[in-house]
């Protein structure tokens, strides 16, 4: 560990943000008004698909308070369409999409026609006139109907609705398993579900035609991605396109994408010069925010008689909905299953195919833990009907196939670079503080009265920080690199200029505080000043647990560039080695007797006020840039696992969340308040995942459950309390040693909660296999096996 | 999403609310405590032309006991119903079944009589006025006529009460010194409205059951009397096998309607272990007692 | 704009008199944000389910989605702005803070008011009742459990 990294760098510091958060003056999007500014609503496609014959807006167009009714056309000229490629993905199918239907609608909630009216009730109001002449079309709402021949196709320009293929190969797994002693086998399905972030999506527009000035206000996680975009698809000069990111009421991924109605509120605010909001509803979030899962993974894991495994092999059917997400593309849930699928085992024989389809549906994108739970969960669970097979201890059979220290660096099976991982320490851990054989005894005792408890152990790999060659070869115009700029004021305080935006992890907090630790001065004395493509410089915002391990190590060497002007100005006024003086709360100190010289202010002052009195090749800038990009490897990986205790009532279905441990290693952890809040967080969407969040459609492909109601999110009561501990690891790719925290509690809690339900029911002989874990799938399962015998 | 336009009218008098409905029928919603219809107007799911406010109605307020019956206003909110002294006392189902119902924000707002007047095939209120013989009372510029719960309950959101038609109270015989009650539901989370639930109300002579009332709710279009099983039960001790009689007779009878989420034959066996539950504990109660 | 489908309304609202002239489909959460600037008060669903929208209206929650501006007529409202200027809920504030019991902080300012009612009608709540208090409000981010912790905190 580097000396300069001290307090508050690993404290427990909570965040400053939050005061303002607590006292109802957070500023998020809908809490922005502007002159002129009108409100835009749109017409959205009601139909899973459907031809669009005419469009009559004449009627919309007298509305009361209605400025504007747009269609396709209207916005032709100010907003080009696009593609979502990926050279990484060159086979890829990208079928052209634009910000409103033109002859065709290929999901549910596909804009079709927008108004702008000074209210947002006017605007729905007009909406309400539009007219469209709709001739519905046959829809394609699953894989394998999307994938015969013949079925309906979604894109006319596509000889299919196969929009991409790969297979991941590692020796050969089907000699292995022809080979093996024991295989295990089973089809799990995930189903469709989202991100739900609190504050739903929403944009600010405004557009001075006379500067070519657009400056957005959007409740979105990467700034500097939308900046690019805007500037690309309306034509317009790079550096007058702003766009900021206010406080943003929660994200997992649902807000780093282009979405067409966003594009649209732009293009609007330019055909009109007025300022142009407009703000998702519930209902439009749930049809168009990007979507994620809704894969059938299909695996076979082999053993040899003495339990090691020998080969893997696996299948997993996807979609994308009905367009490729933009720019990111929707090839990455499927690819993270393939990579990750049997990740912390010692695995030679390894088979992974994919096929992702085309679907009347909304589209896929990238959510929190993109991949990682189905991974882990399709893992966990062959690994638990391996050990029944071979009659082991399931938590044997994991430590006798662990990868080990001994074992990395390795690239894996799935292809992923692994600098070091620590499986065995984590279970270990794990077991310290769950003690399993006094749960096995209760279990046994609460069986004897009819009441089904079980254990769930989850062991997951976390990837995290991308490297900035998944997108810089994919060609997308995505910062995976990180910049900060440093200035300090003639105070001495700091403002930190950084890439990397907040939706409330504590990312700024944990910037703040490696600030604070390197330069020596206290945390009020430095502000973080991030979210807004023209104020912060380049860089990727905040996805993929990128945060910590990417922004905290361009601050820490931003701030020791700082450091170094300090003591090198300090060395030279004092007469001194820089090397014999140190920076501690915001003074400039002998660094063997701790004697006070002068404070960081005073250097400060003379800095900015009085740079004659310095020679003019010191080392003395008071703003300073750093950048960094990780090199090693594509990901910074961290592991863990969950251990989830349930009681199954099996009258009802109903699962009970009793108690849920994570013991999570994400190397040095600047902040673990912080930390441990994340992935309490975490857990809680994966047990949403796990227990209750899925989108239903009908036969016809009607979204069923587009609202509160239906589409059903952890609420309190039903939570349990989560332990957290660390077993710390820390990268050596970077010099703060962070590893990325913002997946891992999803990633594991998924895998956790289904291994416990079929650990509970066991008795029963069900296993499931189909997540969510619904009363319905439940009692079912155990029916059917009851049946049987 | 924004509610559409309507005309917004808030009566000073019950006469003045009974012409306002009159006058516009079925083109009117009556807005209580609005936590129903609110989320419906502004998902544009209902779009009346007018809205007649009738909080402002203080005849409809108010638990009194009088004439043998105790009498619930139609603006009685749900927390204040679970509060009420009277209620505990002489109508403890009411109490039991009150915290049920959603949160407390929504408890503290939302109205009986707009529960009963909604007739949510899944809402505690109305299998409540089911088994416990309850009356509705509707008002009209035509007078005023109470209906019983078991007529007044007629399909999915459809009820006896016509468009003119306002819910003024509801009438409760209360409790026997001898009556026993239980009410219990299965749903997902917290304040959900229930997949399955069970009010029951009856009479005990010693561990024997009389004038047995099983209403189930969320297992039908309407909330329902389980009359086969309340058969099974009626004039025995409640033992074992009456139970497991009284359940396979409740899974012969009951027909849920297929729902996307949960299928007919799994809300059978919902309502089947819920009826078994709650007889269970109720045997086990009377032999306390 | 003069509409004859508008009301006049006078209420009290975190102890100022406020009269507006309010369109009747008008709910009362967007008249807070829209008209007062009181933009404490969030909007996540519209139907009554997310909770974020929760104020005090005569001294009972409320969820102002589920209200229209004009049933606010003579009321007396509190929204965050109120209950944070009173300090009556400084405690809780604090208790959050330290434990981090936010992140995004959409749901917080609902989340505060209704727990400062929990801790009105019953001061010391067990873990199992705060839970329940707050099952209509819903967070995406913390998991709860910062938040349980932080309002027994408060009420020890």
């Amino acid at each position: 560990m580097s000396t300069d990294l001290k307090e508050p760098i690993g404290a427990e510091v909570p965040r400053d943000r939050a005061k303002r958060l607590l006292a109802g003056r957070g500023r998020f999007v809908d809490d922005i008004s502007l002159p002129r500014m009108v409100h835009m609503a749109f017409l959205r496609s009601p139909y899973p698909h459907a031809r669009i014959r005419g469009i009559d807006t004449s009627a919309a167009a007298d509305m009361p308070g209605v400025v504007r009714v747009v269609t396709a056309a209207d916005l032709a000229d100010v907003v080009s369409t696009w593609r979502p490629l990926h050279n990484r993905f060159p086979t890829m199918a990208a079928p052209e999409q634009g910000v409103l239907a033109t002859d065709t609608a290929r999901f549910q909630g596909e804009a079709v026609a927008a108004v702008l009216a000074a209210t947002r009730a006017q605007a729905e109001d007009a909406c309400e006139a539009i007219v469209i002449d709709w001739q519905a079309l046959a829809q394609v709402g699953d894989v394998a109907t999307a994938l015969t021949p013949g079925a309906p196709r979604i894109h006319e320009e596509m000889s299919s609705n196969l929009a991409f293929e790969a297979e991941v190969v590692a020796g050969d797994a089907e000699a292995a398993l022809a080979n093996a002693d024991h295989v295990v086998e089973r089809t799990f399905r995930f189903h469709r579900h989202t991100g739900v972030s609190l504050e739903t999506r929403g944009i600010l527009a405004e557009y001075d035609p006379t500067e070519r000035r657009l400056t957005v206000y959007q409740s979105h996680q990467t700034p500097h991605q939308q900046q690019d975009l805007y500037a690309r698809l309306l034509g317009l000069p790079e550096h007058k396109v702003r766009v900021i990111c206010p406080d943003v009421g929660g994200a997992f991924g649902v807000k780093h994408h282009l979405y067409p109605d966003e594009l649209a509120a732009c293009a609007a605010a330019v055909l009109l010069g007025r300022p142009v909001k407009f703000i998702a509803d519930r209902v439009e979030s749930f049809m168009t925010d990007v979507h994620c899962r809704d894969h059938e993974v299909h695996a076979r894991m082999g053993f040899a008689a003495d339990g090691q495994i020998v080969g893997l092999a696996i299948e997993d059917r996807f979609n994308a909905g009905a367009y490729g997400q933009h720019p990111r593309s929707s090839v990455a849930e499927g690819n993270q299953i393939t990579r990750l699928t049997g990740a912390p085992y010692r695995l030679e024989n390894y088979a992974a195919k994919l096929k992702m389809a085309f679907l009347n549906r909304g589209i896929l994108g990238h959510i929190r833990a993109v991949g990682h739970p189905i991974a882990a969960a399709v893992s966990e669970a062959l690994i638990e009907l391996g050990a029944k097979e071979l009659g082991r201890d399931a938590l044997d059979l994991r430590r006798q196939n662990y990868l080990r220290d001994s074992d990395f660096p390795l690239t894996s099976a799935g292809g992923v670079a692994f600098e070091r991982l620590s499986f065995t320490q984590c279970l270990d851990k794990a077991l310290s503080l769950a003690d399993v054989g006094a749960f096995r005894q209760e279990q046994a005792a609460l069986r004897a009265k009819g009441i089904h408890r079980g254990i769930g152990f989850n062991t997951f790999v976390e990837l995290t920080a991308i490297g900035p060659e998944y997108y810089g070869e994919g060609g997308q115009h995505i910062s995976a690199q990180e910049t900060c700029l440093l200035r300090m004021e003639a105070s001495g305080q700091v403002r930190i200029h950084i890439g990397t935006t907040d939706q409330g992890q504590g990312i700024d907090t944990g910037i703040q505080q490696v600030v604070a630790g390197v330069l020596g001065i206290p945390l009020d004395d430095i502000e973080v000043i991030s979210g807004d493509s023209a104020l912060s410089p380049m860089g990727g915002g905040s996805w993929g647990s990128r945060g910590a391990a990417l922004g905290g190590e361009v601050a820490m060497r931003a701030a020791r560039t700082l450091r170094l002007n300090l003591l090198s100005m300090a060395g030279f006024l004092l007469q001194k080695s820089a090397d014999d003086l140190d920076l501690v709360d915001g003074i400039v100190v002998d660094r063997q007797h701790g004697t006070a010289h002068m404070s960081t202010a005073d250097l400060a002052k003379i800095g900015h006020f009085r740079p004659y009195t310095l020679p003019s090749d010191l080392p003395s800038d008071l703003t300073v840039t750093a950048r960094y990009a990780s090199r090693d490897r594509m990901f910074i990986a961290g592991n863990g696992i969950q251990v989830a205790i349930v009681e199954v009532d099996t009258g009802t279905g109903l699962v009970r969340p009793l108690r849920h441990l994570v013991v999570h290693d994400c190397g040095r952890v600047l902040n673990p308040l912080l930390v441990r809040e994340q992935i309490r967080g975490g857990v809680v969407q994966g047990l949403g995942s796990a227990l209750y969040e899925e989108f239903r459609y009908a036969e016809n492909g009607a979204l069923l459950n587009a609202s509160f109601a239906d589409y059903l999110v952890p609420m309190a009561a039903e939570m349990p309390d989560i332990e957290v501990a660390h077993v710390t690891t820390p990268t050596e790719t970077s010099e703060l040693g962070a590893k990325g925290a913002g997946e891992a509690g999803l990633a594991g809690a998924v895998g956790a909660i289904l291994n416990a339900v079929n650990d509970a029911i066991s008795p029963t002989g069900a296993f499931l296999t189909e997540v969510p874990l619904t009363p319905p799938r439940i009692l079912e399962a155990i029916n059917r096996v009851a049946q049987i015998e | 999403m924004k509610a559409p336009d309507f005309r917004y009218l808030k009566p000073k008098t019950l006469p003045e609310c009974l012409s306002l409905l009159a006058e516009h029928g079925d083109l009117a919603q009556v807005l209580a405590g609005g936590q129903s219809l609110m989320p419906l107007l502004n998902l544009r799911l209902a779009a009346p032309a007018v809205l007649i406010d009738i909080n402002g109605l203080s005849e409809l307020s108010g638990i009194r006991e009088a004439d043998g019956s105790i009498t619930i206003g139609a603006l009685e909110r749900h927390e204040e119903i679970a509060q009420s002294a009277i209620v505990r006392q002489r109508l403890p189902l009411l109490a039991d079944a009150a915290p049920h119902i959603a949160h407390i924000a929504i408890r503290a707002r939302g109205t009986i009589g707009g529960s009963v007047a909604l007739a949510d095939p899944a809402a505690e209120w109305p299998a409540c006025c089911l088994a416990l013989g309850a009356e509705i009372e509707l008002a009209s510029t035509r007078g005023r006529r109470r209906v019983a719960a078991a007529d007044y309950f007629q399909g999915l959101y459809t009820t006896a009460r016509q468009a003119d038609e306002l819910v003024a109270a509801i009438h409760f015989p209360p409790a026997a010194p001898n009556a026993v009650h239980a009410f219990r539901e299965i749903s997902r989370r917290r304040g959900d409205f229930a997949i399955a639930g069970l009010a029951l109300a009856a009479l005990r002579t010693g561990e024997t059951l009389h004038n047995v009332r099983l209403a189930f709710f969320g297992v039908s279009d309407r909330p329902i009397l389980a009359s086969n099983a309340m058969a099974a039960l009626e004039g025995r001790p409640l033992g074992a096998s009456m139970i497991e009689a009284a359940c396979k007779a409740l899974g012969a009878e009951l027909s849920p309607p297929e729902d996307p989420a949960y299928p007919a034959a799994y809300k059978r066996q919902v309502a089947t272990t819920l009826l078994a539950r709650i007889l269970g504990d109720l045997q086990a109660e009377l032999l306390d007692a | 704009m003069l509409d004859d489908n508008n009301t006049r309304i006078a209420l009290t609202v975190n102890g100022e008199t406020v009269t507006a002239n309010v369109p009747a489909r008008l709910n009362l959460a967007d008249f807070f944000r829209h008209d007062l600037g009181l933009t404490g008060t969030h909007v996540g669903c519209e139907h009554g389910v997310c909770g974020a929208c929760t104020v005090l209206v005569d001294g009972k929650l409320a969820r102002s989605c589920l209200m229209l501006a004009v049933q606010s007529d003579g009321a007396r409202v509190e929204t965050i702005e109120g209950a944070d200027a009173s300090g009556r809920i400084t405690k809780l504030q604090q208790a959050f803070h330290r434990r981090n019991a936010l992140q995004c902080g959409f749901c917080t300012p609902a989340m505060l008011l209704t727990v400062g009612e929990l801790l009105r009608v019953n001061p010391k709540p067990s873990r199992d009742e705060v839970r329940d208090w707050i099952s209509g409000n819903l967070c995406r981010c913390t998991g709860y459990q910062a938040i349980v912790d932080a309002v027994m905190e408060v009420s020890a």
